[in-house]
């Protein structure tokens, strides 16, 4: 049954997750997803990578959805992200100036992705991060990872996700500094490298 | 070897008796499909092999999972639950209307929150895809709607029926007539893509997606039920699809929502 009845909470039982497939292109993604920070903020970093699969080929099919504190660490809860134009139907994109912290970015024909966003800063024990969740076909279920940024290694160590994920397999949290706010994040869905993927409860 | 029907029937069986062997030796429900499923042959490199790694949400408030992006009115114009009148001319098929709650694993109504759809047309075919099919294109269907829940959960949509459509996957793959969902609660972690399918469709047993989840009554968990009280009297047949996000969420911090 597809009605739920609230008074019964045994009923109340989850709806399966579906691959997103491969048909979402024209629903799903929209202009200037990945441009999340306000124009001309100085706290600006850029975050771009590829996603692979288990044999190491680019997808060309994926989109990530990013979000994420602001600078000070506080939770953005500001709408406008796809902005649209009553008038016309069509997208009119965000504004340029407030930060919704979210974004939606589709790989492109490489399999690769990026975004500008702001900063994070940040919040309870946690080092600074962007939480990330994938989605592509053939994927079934979604996927939560999330990017840490290198620099402060005493707020990583003593970050209490980084602690529990083996030394070996930290680095696949932790974006590379490619200087000038740039950061390289490569999600591998599979195989040498795997990302590590988190599972909240 | 050209994959066939009858393997992908084969295989489909192989992984709904292993689930009921799972459950006759006491293993939990499994209320999600495993992410490594192969008769979705696309599954079967694009799963991790490593198993997550498992936060416990009760012990850090702040996390920044246990919020969720806002959207409001600016980000939905007032015919975008209306996918009938996006073009100057009507769309052909069957008009329906599709509405549901949107719910947390409480019961409690997720308000405000959006809710994207995305379809074929009544011929099976997905606007401005260059590999598709070649069922006809509905110059008066994209296909595509979003909305936000009111106050008490509730999502509206107005459409025409999916067509079935084939892809390829193995000989006669073919795809139950459906409508794609993305959702959004009060944390990121509650986060869901799916598919909302239609009553006693025919194409259910053979389609290896749909039979990802394996657990017989999660997956009637996807089906929508016909609501003669959502049908509009000379207008659309009605669909009433309720929808349960997964996932956990902080309590403390839901209070206004
Ligand atoms: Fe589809």
């Amino acid at each position: 049954m597809t009605k739920i009845d609230t008074s019964r909470p045994e009923t109340v039982l989850p709806t399966p997750s579906h691959t997103v497939g491969p048909f979402y292109g024209h629903a799903l993604p929209f202009p200037g997803g990945g441009d999340i920070a306000p124009v001309g903020h100085p706290d600006t970093i850029t975050v771009q990578g590829y996603v692979y699969d288990g044999e190491g080929n680019p997808l060309p099919d994926a989109f990530v959805e990013l979000w994420g504190a602001d600078p000070d660490g506080n939770i953005p809860q500001v709408d406008g992200s796809i902005r649209r134009d009553p008038s016309s139907g069509g997208y009119l994109g965000r504004n340029g100036v407030e930060f919704t912290g979210w974004g939606r970015i589709q790989t492109d024909a490489n399999g690769h992705w990026y975004a500008r966003t702001l900063r994070p800063g940040a919040r309870g024990r946690s080092a600074p991060y962007l939480s990330v969740c994938v989605f592509a076909r053939g994927l079934l279920v979604h996927l939560f990872t999330r990017i840490y940024l290198p620099g402060d290694e005493a707020a990583l160590a003593a970050d209490p996700v980084l602690s529990q994920v083996p030394e070996a397999r930290r680095g696949t949290l932790i974006a590379k500094d490619d200087g000038k706010g740039t950061y390289r994040f490569d999600i591998r869905l599979q195989g040498e490298g795997e990302t590590v993927f988190l599972e909240f409860q | 070897m050209t994959l066939t029907q009858q393997d992908i029937d084969q295989e489909i069986a192989a992984e709904h008796a292993a689930y009921e062997k799972r459950i006759a030796d006491g293993a939990p429900v499994e209320h999600q499909p495993r992410r490594d499923y192969a008769p979705y042959r696309s599954s079967v490199l694009r799963h991790p092999k490593q198993p997550p790694i498992t936060i416990d949400v009760t012990k850090d408030p702040e996390l920044v999972e246990l919020h969720s992006p806002a959207f409001g009115e600016r980000d939905i114009t007032e015919i975008d639950n209306d996918l009938t009148k996006q073009h100057t001319g009507e769309p052909i098929g069957e008009r329906i209307t599709v509405s549901g709650r949107l719910l947390d694993r409480d019961g409690r109504p997720i308000r405000g929150q959006l809710v994207e759809v995305w379809q074929a047309n009544s011929a099976g075919r997905y606007a401005h895809q260059r590999e598709q099919h070649d069922a006809p294109l509905d110059p008066n269907f994209t296909g595509v709607g979003r909305t936000l829940t009111d106050d008490d959960g509730h999502y509206h949509f107005t459409t025409v029926q999916p067509g079935p459509y084939p892809w390829r996957q193995h000989l006669n793959a073919w795809r139950p007539a459906h409508i794609h969902f993305s959702l959004f609660g009060t944390a990121f972690t509650q986060r869901l893509v799916t598919q909302m399918y239609f009553p006693s469709d025919p194409l259910f047993p053979y389609d290896p997606i749909i039979q990802s989840v394996t657990d017989d009554a999660a997956r009637q968990r996807l089906v929508a039920t016909y609501d003669h009280n959502l049908s509009v009297p000379e207008f659309s047949m009605g669909y009433h699809w309720d929808i349960v996000l997964d996932g956990p969420h902080a309590t403390w911090i839901e209070e206004g929502r």
